[in-house]
């Protein structure tokens, strides 16, 4: 388990984050990951689907290694960003090599101002404090809202800011890659519409490359470049976002649009 | 009626009557609640950056103590054994962290308090032994004397004392609002997770925090030691910052402080005017009798942080 077996595997040397047959164990014995395996190109946006307890979370936790905390364990596979092995990484190191997470439900700081939040997210920089302001006006010049609010508490802005300032502060970090847990979370249609094409501008502008886990297939697929659909911790399916779209079981149990082409969000469950 | 009339009024009318020596009483209360806010104040940092209630911060507020006065012994200046003992309340911050916080790392609440209650032990012991347990007197040089401040008679020691809690305090306040340090730890107090994923190190926030509440039990210690002697029962004003915190809200820094502040206040007028008439020692019980009465009507404390929720 430890160390052995780092030799470089030839399979997809393009791929930007790589997991391999990965497994997780919560709490000794619950059984969570059964050999996942994805690939992530650097410049794209992956979306992970599937229905709540697939294994979606628990697949970016393993990621960004904040399963530890919960109890969780990396009992099985092999996780490479770049080609180098990092899943005995502490979540530290991976932020130090690009890899941020978004967790599920914003987990802004409530007590922190807006700007704080923001400079939370630079806490792991060293290139100095003129970049890390270039980085706030950038960040602010994608979310203007947020600006406006500067000075707020973010316990005190709407869900929509807070996803943008989970985003913004997760950006601060200058990430290569950001794993972005349900941001379409509790949140009204039209606000989910705006901060997916907030992803997709970062992706085209900056190139940023996102791994989505998300619950509403629809609006994940609409702007993915390709999907992986778990169920009950496996990879059940796989495909560019344009075939998963068109594939008729898709349609059906995960786009709901067997019967009418009906595309409201579904409302997101809290299932860490 | 006699006792409703010396309960109820008299007081009052000897308040009204004589407000130099009010504001003697007063001062002398307030300047007793530095100290108090003080010892609550390590509390304070240590929960909210981990959730550990240590029931330790009185040990350790022995433990600094003897370790400066042993050192003093061993023939340091004053100037001398102060960095070295702040160097050592550091050290034993890393070996808490390495030994107790994680090991224990997930484990509930509980699991930690009783930890930190083996840790009373271990220092109280260790202090000991390396210092030996008879009281020592600890002479910074300060007079202890009563000086005159504006027609009132004022302990010296006391002024000076307050003084240095405040600038501490200060201090401290402006590293945590201000710089990035801080502010890494009010997010992991917000939100250990969040601040975990950003790359925030827990262990690292663990060890400033426990060595900021060393420091703070430094002075503490010193305060206290040089007023009644650095002795065991040093570390039984932890129990005094119990009601400080369930008063002040155990994650407020500035309910720590104002804590301390009523509580000595309090209890030193109420033992001045209302002590003769009931039978003095209320200076033993006000504290709690304070806490009771907010835990009935107040349970989160005056100052205990609000929870922001929105739906």
């Amino acid at each position: 388990m430890a160390g052995g077996g780092s030799e470089e595997t030839a399979a997809a040397p393009e791929a930007l984050l790589r997991l391999d047959a990965v497994e997780v164990v919560y709490d000794h014995v619950i059984s969570v990951l059964q050999g996942v395996s994805i690939a992530v190109p650097e410049g794209a946006i992956v979306a992970l689907l599937g229905p709540n307890g697939a294994g979606k979370t628990t697949t970016l936790k393993a990621v960004s290694n904040l399963l530890r905390v919960e109890r969780g364990e990396i009992t099985g596979g092999e996780i490479h960003f770049r080609g180098e092995r990092i899943d005995r990484l502490a979540p530290g190191d991976l932020v130090r090599r690009g890899i941020i997470q978004v967790m599920e439900g914003r987990r802004c700081f409530p007590h922190l101002t807006v700007h704080e939040n923001l400079l939370t997210g630079s806490y792991t920089r060293k290139d100095g404090k003129a970049a890390v302001r270039a980085d706030l006006d950038r960040v602010y010049g994608h979310f203007p809202a947020l600006a406006e609010r500067r000075r707020i508490l973010a316990g005190f802005i709407s869900g929509g800011e807070q996803q943008m300032l989970a985003i913004g502060r997760a950006l601060m970090s200058r990430p290569a890659m950001v794993l972005l847990d349900e941001p379409s979370m509790g949140l009204a249609p039209q606000v989910v519409a705006r901060i997916f094409s907030e992803v997709r501008q970062l992706n085209r502008e900056e190139g940023v490359t996102f791994l989505l886990a998300e619950q509403n297939a629809n609006v994940a697929l609409g702007v993915a470049d390709f999907g992986y659909i778990m169920d009950s911790g496996q990879i059940a399916l796989e495909g560019t976002a344009a075939e998963l779209r068109d594939n008729p079981a898709v349609r059906e149990h995960y786009l709901g649009l067997s019967r009418a082409a009906d595309a409201g969000p579904d409302e997101g469950g809290h299932v860490g | 009626m006699e006792f409703l009339w010396d309960f109820f009024v008299a007081p009052f009318l000897d308040m009204i009557e004589y407000p130099v020596f009010l504001g003697e009483v007063a001062i002398s209360g307030l300047l007793t609640g530095v100290m108090y806010s003080l010892v609550a104040l390590g509390f304070v940092l240590i929960f909210k950056a981990s959730q550990v209630f240590n029931f330790a911060q009185g040990a350790m507020v022995l433990f600094a103590a003897l370790t400066l006065v042993g050192l003093m012994e061993h023939g340091l200046p004053v100037w001398g054994a102060l960095p070295v003992t702040a160097l050592i309340m550091v050290g034993l911050a890393f070996v808490i962290e390495r030994g107790m916080l994680r090991p224990l790392i997930n484990q509930p609440p509980i699991t930690l308090f009783m930890a930190t209650i083996g840790l009373t032990f271990l220092l109280e012991g260790a202090g000991e032994w390396a210092w030996g347990s008879n009281v020592k007197a600890l002479d910074l040089g300060i007079p202890n004397s009563p000086v005159d401040v504006g027609g009132m008679l004022l302990n010296e020691f006391d002024m000076i004392a307050a003084l240095v809690a405040a600038v501490l305090v200060a201090v401290l306040a402006l590293l945590f609002q201000h710089t990035p340090m801080g502010r890494a730890l009010r997010a992991v107090a917000d939100d250990p997770q969040a601040a975990l994923s950003l790359g925030i190190s827990l262990r690292t926030i663990w060890i400033i925090v426990w060595s900021v509440a060393g420091i703070v039990a430094i002075v503490a210690g010193i305060m206290w030691g040089a007023k009644s002697g650095v002795q065991f029962s040093l570390s039984l004003i932890a129990l005094k910052a119990l009601p400080v915190l369930i008063l002040g809200g155990l994650t407020s820094v500035p309910g720590a402080i104002v804590g301390g502040l009523i509580i000595g206040l309090g209890e030193k007028v109420a033992e001045v005017y209302w002590g003769p008439v009931i039978g003095g020692a209320i200076e033993n019980w006000f504290a709690y009798m304070l806490a009771m009465l907010v835990l009935m009507f107040r349970p989160q404390g005056l100052f205990g942080e609000k929870i922001i929720e929105r739906v």
